[in-house]
């Protein structure tokens, strides 16, 4: 034998270095690794100039804290996801030895189980508080005039699934107060007129509020209206970046010919 | 809103919002704190009240005392209002909502003016202020005045000022306690399985109404709790049942 060769059969991998061919630390090699990984989702899904739109419009100036509550009702609302996917791991819309005991578990034994189940009995308050003030701040500064008509119109269709989530919520403890109040609710709801019994059949399924009528509310609560207001909730942010969020009304724009100067195009 | 107000619109907004700052980081920070201060907020309702779970659902029972959610007890309030003009109870129950619901729904389709400042849309401010003032007090009434099952007596003529007093106290603690789930009081509640209260002072001394309210005859569940708990809840609801006549 002459001699060994100097090349491995298996070659070494590729190291990731700098232009000048020097290796690279670890950090700047993982940073790399990252913007390669972001660049190939970029490439294919080509989302970023739709995030630099949506992060880099600009807001008018003015803009203050009573601006806050529309994103902030959106953040109780996903709380109210986040803890309800938790809640549902436990719960069983069973009326004869299920519903109420397993929330009695919830509260006893699971771990911060009465904790998350009170984040989202209280979140659900605080998410009515919050969209009534958030409400209130855009009549209040005339912000669903021309050209946010629509955004209004949305707005008051989530206010109306907002208070259905309360409804068909109060039910699935099954207590003695949940389904006596919600007794009388489908009660109201049948007297109305014309569709009125149509609307008590669907919520009590049946003629009898019984089995079926906790895993009708359980089913509306839990897919149904969530479903709806994620995708409404969609629409209405999207036309709030479209559209641009209002100016607060006191700010006049100055003279158009003064302005003209200051504005990049 | 005409074209040319739409126009103008547009132009005074798009200089506005040139003249304003980019959403991130700026709004976001703003929204960020906010939301901190939300879920800081929830987590402190959460440990502080907790999610206590009642007795287990008892369709049985006729004594209990529904009761909504705080945000619904405006509607709630709507409802026992209306509860005594009966002729017009379908209506008002889902009517009155829902009317107010469309009159929310259609607002930027009636209100086409373009003023912006609330100052200067009076009629607006005043409609806003009223609604609020409304909801607030029929919040809070309906938070007070238990529910449908509340009885509302005539009181006999002839009473003294405390009499009278103890007459509206002990009206309302027998709307709390569930009598009428089986008395009738009046036109209120239901006939049975108890004897009528309507004229209870005739057949019973006050003594004797006590006596009854502490060791009953089942199936009326006692109240010798309430008598201990709060005495003078059970004092007003005992002369209140003496002044039946
Ligand atoms: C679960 C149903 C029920 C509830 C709730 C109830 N009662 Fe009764 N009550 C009865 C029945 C049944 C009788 C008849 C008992 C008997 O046969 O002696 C009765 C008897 C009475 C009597 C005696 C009547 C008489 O003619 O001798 C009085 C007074 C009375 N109830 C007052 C009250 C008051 C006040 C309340 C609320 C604080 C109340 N009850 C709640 C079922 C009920
Ligand atoms: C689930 C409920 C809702 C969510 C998550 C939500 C979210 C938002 C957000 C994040 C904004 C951006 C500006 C701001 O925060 O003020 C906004 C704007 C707006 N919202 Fe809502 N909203 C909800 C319900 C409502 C309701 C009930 C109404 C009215 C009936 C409404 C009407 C509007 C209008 C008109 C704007 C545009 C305001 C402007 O441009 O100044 N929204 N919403």
């Amino acid at each position: 034998m002459a001699s060994v060769p100097k090349t491995p059969l298996v070659p070494e991998p590729l190291q990731p270095t700098e232009p000048d061919g020097s290796p690279m630390h670890p950090a700047d090699a993982l940073a790399e690794g990252g913007l390669t990984v972001v660049d190939w989702l970029d490439e294919r899904t080509q989302i970023s100039p739709g995030l630099r739109w949506m992060m880099y419009r600009k807001v008018p100036k003015g803009i203050n804290w009573a601006y806050t509550l529309g994103s902030a009702t959106l953040f109780a609302f996903l709380n109210q996801a986040v803890t309800g996917v938790f809640l549902a791991m436990y719960y069983q819309p069973n009326v004869n030895g299920g519903a109420y005991e397993s929330i009695r578990n919830i509260n006893d034994n699971v771990f911060l189980g009465q904790f998350v189940h009170g984040m989202h009995k209280w979140g659900a308050s605080v998410m009515i508080v919050l969209i009534f003030l958030h409400m209130g701040r855009v009549f209040f500064f005339g912000a669903y005039k021309y050209p946010r008509e629509l955004t209004w119109i949305i707005g008051v269709v989530l206010l109306i699934l907002t208070l259905a989530m309360g409804f068909t919520g109060y039910l699935l403890p099954f207590d003695n107060r949940s389904y006596w109040a919600t007794i009388v609710g489908v009660n109201i709801n049948n007297t109305a007129p014309f569709l009125g019994p149509y609307i008590g059949d669907f919520l009590r399924a049946g003629p009898e509020f019984g089995a079926t009528t906790l895993s009708r509310f359980y089913a509306i609560h839990m897919m149904l209206i969530p479903g709806i207001m994620a995708a409404l909730i969609g629409f209405h942010l999207y036309l709030v970046a479209k559209l641009g969020i209002s100016a607060p009304p006191w700010l006049k724009a100055q003279e158009p010919e003064a302005a003209i100067t200051t504005v990049e195009v | 809103m005409n074209q040319s107000e739409k126009e103008q619109y547009l132009r005074e907004y798009s200089i506005l919002k040139n003249e304003g700052k980019p959403f991130f980081p700026y709004a976001v920070a703003k929204d960020s704190i906010m939301a901190v201060i939300v879920m800081l907020v929830i987590m402190f309702l959460s440990m502080e009240f907790g999610a206590e779970l009642g007795p287990k659902a008892n369709p049985t029972t006729t004594t209990y005392v529904p009761r909504p959610d705080w945000y619904f007890f405006f509607l709630f309030e709507v409802f026992r209002v209306m509860k005594e003009v009966p002729k017009y109870t379908p209506f008002a129950a889902i009517g009155i909502p829902t009317l107010c619901m469309l009159g929310l729904f259609l607002l930027p389709i009636y209100d086409r003016s373009p003023e912006r400042l609330i100052t200067k849309r009076p009629l607006a401010l005043a409609a806003g202020l009223m609604t609020i003032v409304t909801i607030a007090f029929l919040t809070v009434e309906g938070s007070s005045t238990g529910s449908p099952n509340e009885v509302q007596v005539t009181p006999p003529s002839g009473l003294t000022a405390s009499e009278r007093t103890a007459f509206y106290a002990g009206e309302i603690v027998v709307g709390e306690s569930g009598c009428l789930g089986c008395h009738l009081i009046g036109d209120y509640g239901n006939n049975g399985p108890g004897p009528p209260l309507t004229h209870i002072a005739k057949i019973l001394e006050p003594g004797g109404i006590a006596a009854t309210l502490r060791n009953p005859t089942a199936p009326m569940p006692s109240f010798a709790g309430l008598a201990q708990q709060s005495p003078k809840k059970f004092k007003y609801l005992v002369e209140f049942l003496s002044l039946l006549h």
